[in-house]
């Protein structure tokens, strides 16, 4: 998967919020194989250099990082939490959001095509947090952005694909733009059938550092998210009202 | 005589001090604060000796460390409260309570008119609880004062100095280790301390929600403890967001809380290791006791106890860790 012109291996992101530790933040990467982190620089850890410990134990995943502007509720905060991500992780990548809505966590589409813009011609590569409204996705691409991350539904609510027909649109209508389902995924079951549905890669956090064990689980979605990508590559079966038997009837000897 | 120093007058340093007097060590304890106070981060502790409902994230050893501590808390004269800990949540985070009671033992659910039985002041505002009985709270500033003057009484030395490792040392100094120990971080804390006349509650109460619990500490004159935010930082910034973060999660628990006198909101940062477990280690003669994250006070009975064999016996006690 070639995003920004960088090769990644792994299509699952996982973020870094809300583990029990460190040491099993550190687990839970290991066992999925999980390409990308994504780190948020103001609600997480602290502004500046007081989040440096916990930062350090980030890069020492040695996977690449993803800073993000996660509780940005505003472009100028979004804007100045990314030029600080770029200092802190130097890196040009940012996933941006820009929170529309305080209680959905609803992406503001205004304020992240406003913010998409800025930040290109800053010369940062953004992969923005959207909703799979293909309008928003044009705009976005329009500004500058060659990776969106639409979510499967509100961060944090574990739901799953809520827009089946929205995400299949957003597939169909940009077909060689990286998508990655971003946000709502509870179950490695619903990761899967983002990746069927053509999907490039899954990221998610809640699911796997609230679960019991999160290291088990970060594996469980790593193995849901290659078989969806295999599914996806040998091209499913197309769904049909009537049985079809996988045997021919013609021939069969008559009980009756 | 065995002579033992001790550094930093923290609750793990206070303990440790405890554990070597009982042992009959001549005990010296430094540290650059002549008394307990705002300056340590046991200070702005919760005082919770909850080990049952600190198993929903931390492993599988706080929570049986932790079940000593209440005991050893009162072997020292400090009141515990053993009421138990009351879990709630609110409308939209009702399956958390299930999960909850998933992960962690020793708990009995409630519906609204037990609930209201044990707290009354809660009838009517919660359809079900899960209630822990083996739960205890303690005022930790009390805690602190009353195990310094008693070591006192017992003939430990206070210094107010840094102090240095000489001889058999013990460095329970905290994030302030970190010259020695490149693994500690701080967590930052943020707590609140609200008074109110108009509620009463005697149960420490847990309110569940998405990011981090809302923990309510009833204390003695109609004080209440609010915490703790729990934020990968070493500043001790008491932030807006999550001072309006606790005040409006006490706020849902009972509307009281709105008419409450605000009297104190504090913050600072708790010493962790990257697995947010304690560790006992050994450099030369000095033994650090470190690490002790959010359980300070329920843990650090039980590791001045392994420290302390660590240092008298030789033994290799669990959290050793080998540099």
């Amino acid at each position: 998967m070639q995003l920004y012109g960088t090769h990644i291996d792994s299509r699952l992101m996982l973020g870094t919020a809300q583990y029990p530790s460190p040491t099993v933040l550190a687990e839970a990467f290991r066992r999925s194989g999980a390409g990308i982190a994504t780190v948020s620089v103001r609600r997480e850890a602290g502004g500046e250099r007081a989040g440096a410990a916990f930062w350090d134990l980030v890069r020492r995943l040695d996977v690449t990082l993803l800073p993000n502007t996660a509780g940005c509720h505003s472009v100028r905060e979004a804007v100045t939490t990314a030029q600080m991500a770029r200092e802190l992780f130097d890196t040009s990548w940012i996933k941006l959001e820009v929170i529309g809505h305080a209680d959905t966590l609803q992406p503001d589409p205004f304020g992240l095509v406003e913010a998409a813009r800025i930040l290109t011609e800053d010369g940062f590569k953004v992969f923005p947090y959207t909703t799979e409204d293909v309008v928003l996705a044009d705009r976005l691409i329009d500004v500058g952005c060659e990776v969106l991350m639409p979510w499967g539904a509100p961060i944090g609510t574990g739901l799953g694909l809520t827009n089946i027909y929205g995400l299949r649109t957003l597939r169909a209508q940009f077909p060689k733009v990286p998508l990655v389902v971003d946000a709502g995924l509870g179950l490695p079951s619903q990761a899967a059938m983002a990746m069927e549905m053509g999907f490039d890669a899954v990221l998610l956090n809640t699911a796997v550092a609230k679960a019991g064990d999160p290291a088990a689980m970060a594996q469980a979605f790593a193995r849901a998210v290659e078989a969806g990508r295999l599914a996806h590559q040998a091209d499913p079966m197309a769904p049909r009202d009537m049985a079809a038997p996988s045997t021919p009837v013609i021939g069969r000897a008559l009980l009756s | 005589m065995t002579i033992a120093r001790v550094l930093g007058a923290g609750v793990a340093g206070l303990c440790v001090a405890s554990e070597l007097a009982g042992r009959g060590c001549d005990v010296t304890v430094f540290d650059p604060a002549p008394r307990p106070g705002p300056h340590g981060c046991s200070w702005w502790a919760g005082g919770m000796l909850a080990p049952f409902c600190e198993g929903e994230t931390a492993e599988e050893p706080v929570v049986r460390l932790g079940q000593d501590a209440a005991g050893w808390w009162e072997r020292q004269g400090v009141a515990v409260t053993r009421q138990g800990t009351l879990v709630l949540t609110l409308g939209r985070d009702r399956h958390e309570l299930d999960r909850f009671g998933r992960r962690v033992a020793g708990h009995q659910l409630l519906d609204d008119e037990t609930l209201a039985a044990l707290e009354p002041d809660l009838d009517g505002r919660f359809d079900r609880a899960l209630h822990i009985p083996g739960e205890a709270h303690l005022d930790p500033r009390a805690a602190l004062v009353h195990l310094r003057s008693r070591l006192e009484s017992a003939g430990v030395a206070f210094v107010a100095e840094k102090g240095r490792p000489e001889g058999l040392t013990f460095d329970c100094r905290g994030l302030a280790a970190r010259d020695r120990l490149p693994d500690l971080r701080g967590v930052k804390g943020e707590m609140a301390v609200l008074r109110s006349s108009d509620l009463r509650l005697t149960h420490t109460i847990r309110l569940l929600r998405p990011r981090y619990p809302l923990y309510v500490v009833p204390r003695a004159d109609g004080l209440f403890m609010l915490g703790a935010t729990q934020i990968e930082s070493c500043d001790r910034k008491r932030s807006v967001r999550s001072v309006l973060e606790l005040l409006s999660a006490a706020y849902a628990l009972h509307p009281a809380f709105g008419e409450a006198e605000l009297v104190e909101i504090g913050a600072d940062a708790r010493p962790a290791f990257p697995d947010n477990l304690p560790r006992l280690s050994r450099q030369g003669d000095t033994i650090h006791v470190n690490g002790l994250f959010r359980h300070g006070f329920l843990l650090a009975p039980a590791l001045a106890r392994m420290a302390v064999e660590a240092g008298l016996d030789r033994t290799r006690p669990e959290f050793w860790h080998e540099d």
